[in-house]
């Protein structure tokens, strides 16, 4: 509880003494490059196996006379729009993204970086942490659309290729019976899991104490404490919007 | 002029500052001294406001840093220079960009106009056509340096150095002792320097505090330092065999 009202403390701090709105758009444009470009590699490998693998294990398990092909990428579908794309690309944005900024921030912090900011009289904690809760939040819901694109693909392949699912039924199973409300509540969690993924490393990271081991478990508990964050906020949301 | 008044801090159960008074003047180099874990860096942490005391006041030309309103505190750390016992380079920035960001944060001056103040302080710590190097390509000495410019570019009031030769040969400690004292006799700022080198005391020690245990024991400077009668003084002076031997 302690921690959590000093992570309260650290969030409003965020908003004191800022800077110019200049400074925060280029730090931010910045941070855009190093948490979104950076990350669409891993993401997009991590989305077209998830798709390809939730296909084959979905004809695995649905084979039967009585169940049309087309009802294996109906899965695929509501699947990664309702939790592959948002939250397990979360977990691994977390294990990316959240580590390097628990990483850079632990390391500034013990090599005095953050104390030379301070006497500078500039509020260390919004000019460097308030950048990348910006850049996380634009360019995580941007990767969650991209990982749904090809999660979808990557089943299309695979199902195609294996020939468990022909192209034609694979499509008419997307297409049916869609409910349009699963795009908003996959952004809705996007935009909630890029919040917590930030915010959670950057504490971690500015209040490291000690020397390099330090900034090495930060980095872990950043990401430890992260996912915990996803998943309690993945069934909160699914609780309140569905 | 900086003065600090009654000066007492704890953390947790354990005391480290206890009423620590004294006066810092302007166009010197004041010396914090004492041994190891003795407060002399909480003391500093103290005084550009890394730390708050627990009691007590620290006043820059009179306006109180301590109690003072929010803009007056930002008013006043933005008169401070800082030179860090690492340097506190910033990573991922070069040379020219680590001495320009107080220039792009606190002032309004043009691009050129910052990147021709930026040479003049590089060039006033000797260090010149190193705009493009990282951190990383930089040399202890050469670091440091970097860190005293940064501190300087924006025309500070008031410089503070925390054991500024720490990790340094003694010719290089000596050159970064001796620059110190220059730029503070040249910019006319009230400087602190915290030390446990009795190098620096005897090169640069204008006025000097000796703190042991968290009290500080005695003021002087590097003239009348072997006249002390403190015995705890006296221990940390003649602390290794070659001051032993010159001991009067």
């Amino acid at each position: 509880m302690k921690n959590f009202g000093k992570y309260i403390i650290f969030i409003s701090t965020l908003f004191l003494r800022r800077e110019s709105f200049k400074t925060y758009f280029n730090l931010s444009v910045k941070e855009c490059i190093k948490i979104g470009y950076e990350s669409l590699f891993i993401v997009a490998i991590v989305s077209i196996f998830m798709g390809a693998v939730t296909t084959l294990q979905t004809a695995f398990n649905l084979v039967g006379p009585l169940i049309p092909d087309y009802v294996i990428s109906l899965v695929v579908r509501d699947m990664t729009l309702l939790e592959l794309s948002p939250t397990i690309i979360a977990i691994v944005f977390a294990g990316k993204v959240g580590s390097n900024i628990a990483g850079e921030l632990g390391t500034m912090r013990i090599t005095e970086q953050i104390d030379a900011l301070e006497v500078m009289g500039i509020n260390s904690s919004s000019y460097l942490v308030l950048p990348k809760i910006i850049a996380s939040i634009l360019m995580y819901p941007i990767l969650v659309v991209m990982s749904a694109f090809l999660a979808i693909l990557g089943g299309y392949i695979a199902g195609t290729i294996s020939e468990v699912i022909a192209g034609t039924e694979y499509i008419y199973g997307l297409r049916y019976e869609f409910n349009p409300f699963n795009i908003p509540f996959a952004l809705i969690k996007s935009y909630v899991f890029a919040f917590l993924v930030a915010s959670i490393s950057s504490f971690q990271g500015y209040y490291t104490e000690g020397g390099a081991l330090e900034v090495g478990k930060s980095s872990t508990q950043a990401v430890t404490k992260s996912c915990i964050a996803i998943l309690i906020a993945d069934y909160v949301l699914a609780q309140i919007l569905l | 002029m900086i003065e600090i008044k009654n000066i007492n801090k704890a953390f947790n159960d354990k005391q480290v500052l206890f009423n620590i008074s004294g006066l810092f003047e302007k166009g010197k180099t004041n010396l914090i001294i004492g041994a190891s874990g003795t407060g002399k860096s909480v003391l500093l942490k103290c005084l550009v406001g890394l730390l708050k005391p627990d009691k007590g006041n620290v006043l820059f030309n009179d306006r109180d840093f301590t109690n003072g309103s929010k803009k007056l505190i930002t008013e006043i750390r933005r008169e401070i220079g800082m030179l860090f016992q690492g340097g506190a380079l910033f990573d991922s920035k070069n040379v020219e960009e680590n001495v320009m960001f107080p220039l792009n944060i606190l002032s309004k001056l043009k691009k050129a106009e910052k990147i021709e103040r930026v040479n003049h302080c590089l060039k006033l710590v000797g260090l010149e056509n190193i705009n493009d190097k990282m951190p990383s390509e930089l040399s202890g000495g050469m670091k440091k340096r970097v860190g005293i410019a940064r501190a300087i570019v924006n025309n500070s009031k008031y410089l503070f150095c925390d054991e500024p030769n720490s990790g340094l040969d003694p010719l290089t400690a000596i050159k970064i002792d001796n620059l110190i004292q220059k730029l503070t006799h040249e910019l006319k700022t009230t400087t602190i320097v915290v030390t446990h080198d009795m190098n620096s005391v005897m090169e640069i020690g204008e006025k000097i505090m000796f703190i042991h245990q968290g009290k500080k024991l005695w003021e002087g400077n590097n003239k009348n330092i072997f006249n002390n009668k403190i015995k705890e003084l006296d221990e940390f002076i003649f602390s290794n065999k070659l001051m032993k031997k010159i001991k009067p």
